[in-house]
């Protein structure tokens, strides 16, 4: 067992918090007994070597583990300001994922218009005048940086974007809906250097309005754009602190061998 | 030593390219065999006639009419049960073995012979139920005979959508149901169509289930219109009437002594080898234009 260090510095106000959550599927433990704050309006960054859990711990915070069979939550989540446990027995998971947005991986526009794909979110929550819909398409697309690229063509195929376009899409997809939370889950690890730079210049811009959380396996990524760092090793978290923190004076010995490239 | 593998490989590009020719030649072969036979004798008179006992005057009217007529009844029920069945199995049903051994019924009843539907329906359809022979137990026949079929590839078309796009739908909030019809069926429409043709061009073809029914190897008369003068307009009479259908007709004239009624037999499996190209070109074309349109 992993003997957490936490930093002096602690958010405020909080967005969100895990604790003491474990999380498995399967026969094994997947992520163990974590609890890390979430700061409101800033980004938190979860860094750690490949199949540390973090990207399990980000799908724990919008219930995406709930589609698949076998799985087991242990702990909570809360959400605030209303203190709401994600994880308990009567909240719905649908619920939650109306309340956090989530943006993958891989860029993953539906095969429909740049409008469908945006204005979907608010479809599925019975939107349907037409008025309302542009509005917030447009708003949402001018959110993700994409509206002066895609305002002409807003009919065309989301899958015909570049996908550095194809991410911002995504992005604004999930702004759409106006979300307490934006999770992203390596959001530019399929993307070049230059759409990187933009989608990471894009997060400066949004945590003025949404709370978010990104899992990243770019040491600089996490230091460019988050207040807050979340080191996990094997499921556990090895230390959470301010990131300035976290990358130039670690207090655990696994952090700093990890930033410092000497492993993971 | 190079030289033997080469001489290998040369060898089965041979044995390979003798192979396809066998199997190509045979098929063009009988194809032509049909064209030579049949194709003089395929004229308006033919496609707008009824049997009868002096071969020139003879057509197949009621054949065509019965084999659209039953394609179309297999097509209302078969389609949308096959769907929903692979939807349920994919999308609904948990992963226990009870759907294990659906699933493995289910691949294996699309290999059962096509009779023993045939026996299945008359026991069932004409029997029990008190249908007849007519068509609607044919229509009824073919489409458990393709249901199989249908689920088979409707599963595989909802299969091959990446699990990201589920994700997706399902991260914006959106339902199970939402899911379905927002995204998995639009997007397998393709492949689901592709199926459900293919499984509609075996099909007409079909022989053994609709003889054992009782289906009429003479027939002289149409079943009734669908639409009547009289309100309201539309009947289903049609359903319960005696039928033939095309393969059957062929046969009909195959077992008849004489030239002539060997060239409308040929005639006959020339229009339906025609139909189910068609359709198999159709399958294709369908294809073709919406893997253009749905891309990931």
């Amino acid at each position: 067992m992993i003997e957490t260090a936490y930093t002096q510095d602690w958010p405020k106000p909080l967005k969100a918090e895990s604790r003491n959550l474990s999380f498995s599927y399967g026969l094994g433990l997947a992520i163990k007994n974590l609890s890390v704050p979430i700061a409101e309006y800033q980004v938190t960054a979860l860094i750690g070597p490949s199949g540390c859990g973090k990207s399990t711990f980000l799908r724990c915070f919008n219930r995406m583990h709930d589609l698949y069979p076998g799985t087991r939550y242990e702990g909570e989540i809360l959400l605030y300001p209303d203190s709401r446990n994600l994880l308990a027995r009567d909240v719905d998971p649908i619920e939650v994922r109306m309340r956090l947005a989530m943006v993958f991986q891989k860029p993953n526009p539906f095969p429909k218009s740049i409008y469908e794909n945006v204005a979907y979110g608010l479809k599925v929550r019975g939107i349907t005048d037409r008025r309302v819909l542009d509005e917030k398409v447009e708003l949402a697309l001018r959110s993700a940086a994409l509206w002066e690229e895609v305002k002409d063509r807003l009919p065309a195929e989301g899958t015909s974007l570049s996908g550095g376009q194809q991410q911002r899409l995504c992005i604004a997809r999930a702004l759409a809906t106006d979300p307490e939370m934006l999770l992203l889950d390596e959001p530019t690890s399929a993307l070049d250097p230059i759409a990187t730079a933009s989608i990471e210049e894009l997060l400066l811009d949004l945590k003025q309005r949404v709370t978010i959380m990104i899992v990243t396996h770019n040491m600089q990524q996490a230091a460019r754009v988050s207040e807050w760092t979340a080191f996990m090793y094997l499921g556990e978290l090895v230390e959470f602190g301010l990131t300035k923190q976290v990358f130039t004076n670690p207090s655990k010995k696994q952090t700093e061998d990890y930033i410092t490239g000497r492993f993971g | 030593m190079l030289r033997r593998r080469k001489l290998m490989e040369a060898m089965f590009k041979a044995v390979g390219l003798c192979s396809l020719a066998l199997a190509v030649g045979t098929l063009g072969l009988l194809f032509g065999a049909l064209v030579v036979e049949g194709l003089e004798r395929i004229d308006w008179q033919f496609l707008t006639s009824f049997p009868s006992r002096h071969a020139a005057q003879a057509g197949i009217l009621p054949a065509l009419v019965g084999s659209t007529l039953i394609m179309l009844v297999t097509s209302v029920v078969g389609i949308p049960l096959g769907v929903a069945a692979a939807i349920y199995l994919e999308e609904y049903a948990r992963r226990t073995w009870v759907t294990e051994l659906i699933e493995v019924t289910v691949t294996n009843l699309a290999g059962v012979p096509s009779i023993i539907f045939g026996l299945l329906a008359l026991g069932l359809f004409v029997y029990i139920v008190g249908l007849g022979a007519s068509i609607l137990t044919a229509g009824l026949t073919l489409a458990l005979l393709i249901l199989p079929v249908v689920i088979v590839t409707t599963r595989e078309a909802i299969r091959a959508i990446p699990v990201q796009i589920r994700e997706a739908a399902y991260a914006l909030g959106a339902t199970k149901w939402q899911t379905v019809s927002h995204h998995v069926v639009p997007y397998s429409a393709a492949g689901i169509l592709t199926g459900v043709i293919l499984a509609l061009s075996r099909a007409i073809g079909e022989t053994a289930p609709i003889v054992t029914i009782g289906a009429l190897t003479f027939i002289a008369f149409l079943p009734p219109a669908p639409v009547t003068a009289q309100p309201p307009y539309i009947s289903f009479e049609w359903l319960m009437s005696p039928f033939t259908v095309m393969p059957i007709q062929m046969f009909a004239w195959v077992s008849r002594p004489g030239e002539d009624f060997a060239s409308n037999a040929a005639a006959a499996g020339l229009l339906l080898v025609v139909m189910t190209l068609v359709m198999n070109g159709l399958a294709i074309y369908v294809r073709y234009r919406m893997r253009k349109r749905v891309a990931w």
